[in-house]
C-alpha cells in the first residue's frame, strides 16, 4: 500500500529539521568572548592527534599537560585548553580552526605540520586572533606578511646555519673533525628543506667535511638496506643525516646487520634522540649526534618541566616536542599579562613585544622580530648516552662533554 | 532548453531543488564561518563527486585515482601564479586542458588494451601515485617541500586573483555544483548518456550494437577529468600550500568517491547528498565526541567508519534511490 | 622568468654517482631485494587467493596484516615468544577474523558491484586503523629478538639474517598453501568455485562455505606474511595502506590466481626497488613499481604467470 502524502510529508519535514538542527548544533553557537581580565583565556590547541602524524602530535600534547601547574608556579594567569585533532589533513585543519574561533577561543597554538599550519595561519589572519606556531619549519610562513602569526621556532636554514655551528665547536672540542661525510636526506617537506639550505648555507662555514654523495630516500620506506649499503659504497667517514624516528631505528638496524659503524653520525633533525629510539636500540642508540631546536638544561624553566613531565609522565625525557609547545603556551600567557585583556589585537601587540629571557629553549629568549619569527632561537647538540640526553653543544648552554668517536656497533657487549 | 531539462522531473522535486537552492545562496548570511567553511568542503565534495560520477555511474569506469586531476589542475595554475603572476582564471586555461590530456592518455591506454573493470580502478591508482612520487622530486613546483602561493590580503574580495574572503570561494563552488548538476542532467538526457549508460550495463552487448564504446568512454574521461581539475584549481587557492603527499595521495582518492557511493552512483542528486551526509556526518560526530568530553584521537574515525559500514550494507544502491523513493521523488525511468 | 631556469633542471632522478660502485654491492642489494621480495610475496599471496576465488577487491588488506602484527607485538610483551614461533597461532586467529568477516559482512557483496565491496573494505580498514590507534597509540612498535642485528658473511655477500628467516618461513608457507590447493579436496574445490562458479554450484558444493573458507586462508596467510615482516620492519596504525596497495602490483604482476606468479611478483617488485634504490634515486624507487605494473595492466593484464581469461 503507497504511503499517504500525509506520511511522506512528515517524513521529510523531520528529516529536513533534524539534519539542519544538527547543522545548526555544529555550526552556530553562540559566541562567549569572556573580556573580564581574570578569566582564564581561551587557548585552542591544533596538534595532529590522529593520522599518520599521529605519535608527533600526541607528543607535543604532554607540553600541553605540563603546562597548567609550571604556568602557575611562573605567577601567570592560567589558560583554558581546547584541544582540536586536525587529523594530519589540512581540510580539517582548516575547519577545526574555523570552529575553535567561532566557539571563543582567544588564540591559537599548533600544528606542528607545515602545511596545517599554513592554513590556521590563513584563518587566524582572516579573523584577528592571534596563532602562535610551536613547530613547523618551513620558511614561507612567516614571508607573508601575517600580522597575527607568530612562529617561535627556527626554519630550516636556521636550524642548518646552527647545526654547522656546533659541529665546529664539537669538532674543536674532541680534537677531531670526519673528512668526508654522505648526506642521507628524507624527501619529505623537512628533509627536502634541509636539502634546498645547504648549497646555500654550507660554503660559509668552511666544514672540514665535503659531502661525497647525498642520498634522498623515502620516507615511508620500509626498508633503507638500499641506502645504507650505497651510503657505505661511498668510503665517507661519517653520516651526515636527516631523517624521522621510524628512518632513524631502520638505518641503525641496517648499519649494524651491514657491519658499518661510521666515525660518526650527524643527525640535524628529529629521530636520533627520542624515546623510541633509545629504548627500541637499547645500548645501542649511545653515541650519535643530534642538531635540532632544544631546550637549554641550565635554565631554571628547563628543569621545572623536566620535573613536571616526570611527574605527569613518567619515564619520557624532555624534548623539543614538549619544550616548544609549552613555550608557545608561555608566550600566549606572558602575553594576556601583558595586555590586560583577551582583545585579539591587544594580544597580538603583547606578543610581538614579547621578551621572556627566562625560557627553555636555546638562546636569548622568547621574542618576535616585524615578521612574527623568533629569529634568536639557537639549536642544541645533543648526544645520546645510557639511554638519556647530553646537551654538548653550545657550550653556553651544555651539560656533558661530547664522546668521539661512536663505539662500533659489534663492540657493544 | 530548459524546458527538455526539467521535462519528467515531479513538481515536487522542482520544487525542493530550488529550494535547496535558495537556502544554500543564502546560508552565507546566517552561517558562523565555520558552518561556511564546512558548507565550502560540502560544495567542494559534491562538486568533484559528480565530475567522477561521471566516469563511474554513467559510463561505468571506476577511477580510483581521481586525486590526479585534482592536483595536476592545482598545481598547474599554483605554478604558473607563483612563477609567472598569471591568475587563477586564466590558469584555468592551462590547468584543464593539462588535466583532460592526462586523462586522455589513460583513457586511451586503457580503453586501447581492453583494460577493465578492477584492473581499470588498479590503473587509475598507478598514475595517481606515479605523479605523487614525479612531484615529490619536480623542484620546479617545490618538491615535497611543497608550493607555496603568496597571500597578500584580506581586506576586499580580488576576484580575479582568488584572494579575500572564503564566501567568495563558497559562491564560486555553489555555481560550480549547480552547473554541473545541470551538465551532467543535460548529458545524461543527450545520446552520449543514452549510450553512456548501455556501455554501463554491458559493454560487450552495446559494442555489438555498433555503439563506438573506446570514444563514448574516452569522452566520459576527458569530461571527468577536466571539471575535476576545476576543483583542483580552488584548492590551491583556498588553501594557498601544496603538497605531493597531500594532494595526490591515495586517501584523498577515496575521499572523493566515498560520497557518490553513499549517496548513489548513477544518480543525479546522489553525489550531492552524499556530500552533505558524509561531510555532515564527520563534523557531527566530531561536535558529538566533544559535547561527551570524550577526548580520545581516532575515536570519530571509528564511529565514522561504522556509520559508513551500516549505510552500504543496508542501503545497497545508495542514499538517494532510496530516500527519493521515500518521499516520493523516485523517477520513473530508474 | 626565473622560474624557467630551475625547469631546465627538473626531474631530480638522475644518476647521483660521482664513483664506481663496487659490484659486491650490487650482490648484496640484489640478494636483500630477492628476500625481502619472498616476505612481500606471501602477504600478496593472501590477496590473490582471496581476488582469485572470491572475487572481492580486499581493501583491507594491508590493514589486516597490521592487525596481526599488533597481536604478535602483544604476545611477545606478554610470553617473550619469538615471532616465528607465534606464527601458526596467530595465522589461526587471522583465519577465523577473516571466515567471520566474510561470513557476516562481506558475503552479499560479492554479486554487488565493485565500488560497493571498495567501500565496504574501506570501512573495515578505517575501523581497523583508527582501533589500533586508540588501542596501542602511535608510537612506532617493534619486537626484539636476540638475533635481531644477526647477519651471516658468505665472502663480500652479507645477508640479513632476519630476512633470511623470514623469507624461508614465506617459502614454506607458501608452499604448504599450494600443497593444501593442489593435493586436499577442500583445496579442488576452492580451485573449482575459483574456475566456475556455476558449475561448483551445480555439482552440489556450498560455494557460501567455501568462499568463507577462502577468505579465511587469505587472513592467515596476511597474518602469517605479518608476522614475518615484525622482525624486519616496526609497525604503526597506519602502515597498512601502504602495504595494500604493494599487496595489488604483487599480485597483478604476477598473475591473478596463481600463487607462484604472487611469490615471483614479490620477488620480482623486491628486486625492482632495490635495484632501482642503488642505480637512480632511492626516494623514487617506488616509481618503478608502477611503471611495472602500468605494463603489465597493459601489455598483459593477466600477469606474468596468470592465465588468460577464457
Amino acid at each position: 500500500m503507497p504511503r499517504t502524502k500525509k506520511q511522506t510529508y512528515q517524513t521529510r519535514r523531520r528529516f529536513n529539521a533534524g539534519f539542519a538542527g544538527t547543522l545548526l548544533a555544529a555550526g552556530i553557537a553562540p559566541f562567549n568572548v569572556g573580556r573580564a581580565q581574570g578569566a582564564a583565556l581561551k587557548v585552542g590547541v591544533l596538534l595532529p592527534r590522529s593520522g599518520y602524524q599521529a605519535g608527533i602530535g600526541q607528543d607535543c600534547q604532554r607540553g600541553v599537560d605540563i603546562a597548567t601547574g609550571v604556568l602557575k608556579d611562573l605567577g601567570l594567569p592560567s589558560l583554558q585548553f581546547i584541544n582540536a585533532d586536525t587529523e594530519s589533513n589540512v581540510d580539517v585543519a582548516r575547519s577545526r580552526a574555523e570552529q575553535l574561533i567561532g566557539g571563543g577561543a582567544q588564540l591559537l597554538v599548533g600544528a606542528f605540520d607545515s602545511g596545517q599550519s599554513s592554513a590556521i595561519a590563513q584563518v587566524a589572519e582572516q579573523k584577528g586572533i592571534p596563532f602562535v606556531i610551536n613547530i613547523a619549519a618551513a620558511p614561507p610562513i612567516t614571508e607573508q606578511g601575517y600580522k597575527f602569526v607568530f612562529r617561535n621556532f627556527p626554519t630550516a636554514p636556521m636550524i642548518l646555519r646552527d647545526a654547522f655551528i656546533d659541529q665546529k665547536e664539537i669538532f674543536a672540542a674532541v680534537g677531531a673533525a670526519p673528512k668526508s661525510v654522505v648526506f642521507l636526506a628524507e624527501n619529505d617537506t623537512f628533509g627536502v628543506a634541509m636539502q634546498k639550505a645547504i648549497p646555500g648555507v654550507l660554503p660559509k662555514f668552511d666544514m672540514p667535511y665535503t659531502i661525497l654523495d647525498t642520498i634522498s630516500y623515502d620516507p615511508t620506506a620500509r626498508d633503507l638496506s638500499v641506502e645504507v649499503s650505497r651510503a657505505k659504497a661511498t668510503g665517507a667517514e661519517a653520516l651526515l643525516v636527516v631523517s624521522r624516528l621510524n628512518d632513524a631505528i631502520l638505518l641503525t638496524r641496517e648499519l649494524i646487520k651491514q657491519r658499518w659503524t661510521p666515525v660518526m653520525i650527524l643527525s640535524m633533525g628529529p629521530g636520533w634522540y627520542e624515546d623510541q629510539y633509545l629504548k627500541t636500540l637499547g645500548k645501542f642508540s649511545d653515541g650519535p649526534l643530534s642538531f635540532a631546536p632544544w631546550y637549554d638544561p641550565n635554565k631554571k624553566l628547563s628543569k621545572a618541566l623536566d620535573a613536571a613531565l616526570a611527574k605527569v609522565h613518567p619515564g619520557v625525557n624532555l624534548n623539543t616536542n614538549h619544550v616548544y609547545t609549552f613555550e608557545a603556551l608561555l608566550t600566549a600567557a606572558d602575553a594576556y599579562k601583558r595586555a590586560g585583556s583577551s582583545n585579539p589585537q591587544a594580544l597580538a601587540d603583547a606578543i610581538r613585544a614579547t621578551n621572556i629571557t627566562d625560557n627553555s629553549s636555546i638562546g636569548p629568549g622568547i621574542q618576535f622580530d616585524a615578521k612574527g619569527q623568533n629569529d634568536k632561537i639557537l639549536g642544541g647538540g645533543i648526544q645520546n648516552r645510557n639511554g638519556k640526553l647530553v646537551t654538548v653543544a653550545p657550550g653556553a648552554a651544555s651539560n656533558g662533554k661530547p664522546e668521539w668517536p661512536l663505539t662500533p656497533y659489534n663492540k657493544r657487549a | 532548453m530548459i524546458v527538455r531539462l526539467i521535462a519528467g522531473v515531479p513538481g515536487r522535486g522542482l520544487a525542493l531543488l530550488g529550494a535547496l537552492l535558495a537556502a544554500l545562496t543564502a546560508a552565507p548570511l546566517f552561517a558562523s564561518d565555520y558552518l561556511l567553511t564546512v558548507l565550502i568542503l560540502i560544495l567542494y565534495f559534491a562538486y568533484i563527486g559528480q565530475a567522477w560520477n561521471i566516469m563511474m555511474g554513467f559510463a561505468g569506469q571506476l577511477s580510483l585515482g581521481h586525486a590526479l586531476y585534482v592536483g595536476l589542475g592545482a598545481y598547474t595554475a599554483a605554478a604558473l601564479f607563483v612563477h609567472f603572476g598569471i591568475g587563477p582564471w586564466l590558469g584555468l586555461a592551462a590547468a584543464v586542458p593539462a588535466a583532460a590530456l592526462i586523462g586522455a592518455f589513460i583513457g586511451f591506454l586503457a580503453f586501447r588494451f581492453r583494460v577493465a573493470g578492477v584492473y581499470f580502478a588498479i590503473l587509475t591508482i598507478a598514475f595517481a601515485e606515479f605523479a605523487r612520487l614525479g612531484f615529490d622530486h619536480l623542484s620546479w613546483t617545490g618538491g615535497s617541500g611543497g608550493l607555496f602561493l603568496p597571500v597578500s590580503q584580506f581586506t576586499h574580495n580580488d576576484l580575479w586573483r582568488l584572494r579575500g574572503h572564503p564566501v567568495m570561494f563558497y559562491y564560486i563552488l555553489l555555481a560550480a555544483t549547480a552547473l554541473a548538476f545541470l551538465i551532467c542532467r543535460a548529458l545524461l538526457q543527450s545520446r552520449v548518456g543514452y549510450f553512456w549508460r548501455a556501455i554501463r550495463e554491458d559493454e560487450e552487448v552495446a559494442r555489438s550494437t555498433g555503439i563506438d564504446t573506446f570514444h563514448y568512454k574516452m569522452i566520459a574521461v576527458v569530461i571527468s577529468a577536466a571539471m575535476t581539475s576545476f576543483a583542483g584549481v580552488m584548492h590551491a587557492f583556498y588553501y594557498n600550500n601544496l603538497f605531493p603527499e597531500q594532494v595526490f595521495h591515495i586517501l584523498r582518492s577515496i575521499e572523493i568517491i566515498l560520497g557518490p557511493i553513499v549517496g548513489g552512483v548513477g544518480t543525479l542528486f546522489g553525489p550531492i547528498l552524499g556530500a552533505f551526509v558524509l561531510t555532515g556526518l564527520a563534523e557531527t560526530l566530531t561536535a558529538a565526541l566533544a559535547a561527551l568530553g570524550i577526548d580520545l584521537p581516532g575515536a570519530k574515525q571509528v564511529f565514522y567508519g561504522i556509520c559508513l559500514l551500516l549505510v552500504v550494507t543496508a542501503l545497497p544502491e545508495g542514499i538517494w534511490p532510496w530516500l527519493s523513493r521515500r518521499i516520493g521523488l523516485a523517477e520513473k525511468s530508474q | 622568468m626565473a622560474g624557467l631556469v630551475p625547469a631546465i633542471r627538473v626531474l631530480r632522478i638522475e644518476k647521483t654517482r660521482d664513483q664506481a660502485v663496487p659490484a659486491d654491492i650490487y650482490l648484496n642489494v640484489a640478494v636483500g631485494g630477492v628476500l625481502t621480495g619472498l616476505v612481500y610475496g606471501l602477504m600478496a599471496l593472501g590477496l590473490s587467493v582471496i581476488f582469485g576465488v572470491v572475487r572481492v577487491v580486499n581493501f583491507a588488506h594491508g590493514e589486516m596484516m597490521t592487525l596481526a602484527m599488533y597481536i604478535a607485538i602483544t604476545l611477545f610483551t606478554a610470553f617473550h615468544l619469538d615471532p616465528l614461533v607465534m606464527l601458526v597461532p596467530i595465522a589461526s586467529v587471522m583465519f577465523v577474523f577473516g571466515y567471520v568477516l566474510q561470513v557476516r559482512l562481506i558475503n552479499p557483496f560479492i554479486t554487488r558491484p565493485d565500488y560497493m565491496q571498495f567501500l565496504l573494505l574501506v570501512a573495515v580498514a578505517i575501523i581497523i586503523v583508527n582501533g589500533l590507534l586508540i588501542a596501542f597509540g602511535p608510537d612506532v612498535k617493534s619486537v626484539q629478538v636476540s638475533y635481531a642485528f644477526d647477519s651471516f658473511q658468505v665472502g663480500p655477500l652479507i645477508i640479513d639474517a632476519t630476512k633470511l628467516y623470514a623469507a624461508v618461513a614465506a617459502i614454506v608457507v607458501s608452499a604448504a598453501l599450494f600443497a593444501f590447493f593442489r593435493y586436499t579436496r577442500h583445496g579442488t574445490a576452492i580451485r573449482a568455485c575459483a574456475d566456475n562458479y556455476t558449475g561448483a554450484l551445480v555439482v552440489g558444493l556450498d560455494v557460501k562455505q567455501f568462499y568463507a573458507l577462502t577468505f579465511g586462508l587469505g587472513a592467515a596467510c596476511v597474518g602469517a606474511a605479518g608476522v614475518m615482516l615484525l622482525l624486519i620492519v616496526d609497525v604503526t596504525p597506519a602502515l597498512g595502506p601502504a602495504y595494500t596497495l604493494l599487496a595489488f602490483v604483487i599480485v597483478i604482476t604476477g598473475g591473478l590466481g596463481s600463487m607462484p606468479g604472487a611469490l615471483l611478483g614479490g620477488v620480482l617488485i623486491g628486486l625492482t626497488e632495490a635495484m632501482a634504490g642503488l642505480l637512480f634515486t632511492p626516494s623514487a624507487k617506488s616509481m618503478f613499481a608502477f611503471a611495472i605494473l602500468v605494463l603489465v595492466l597493459l601489455l598483459r593484464p593477466e600477469g606474468i604467470m596468470g592465465k588468460r581469461a577464457a
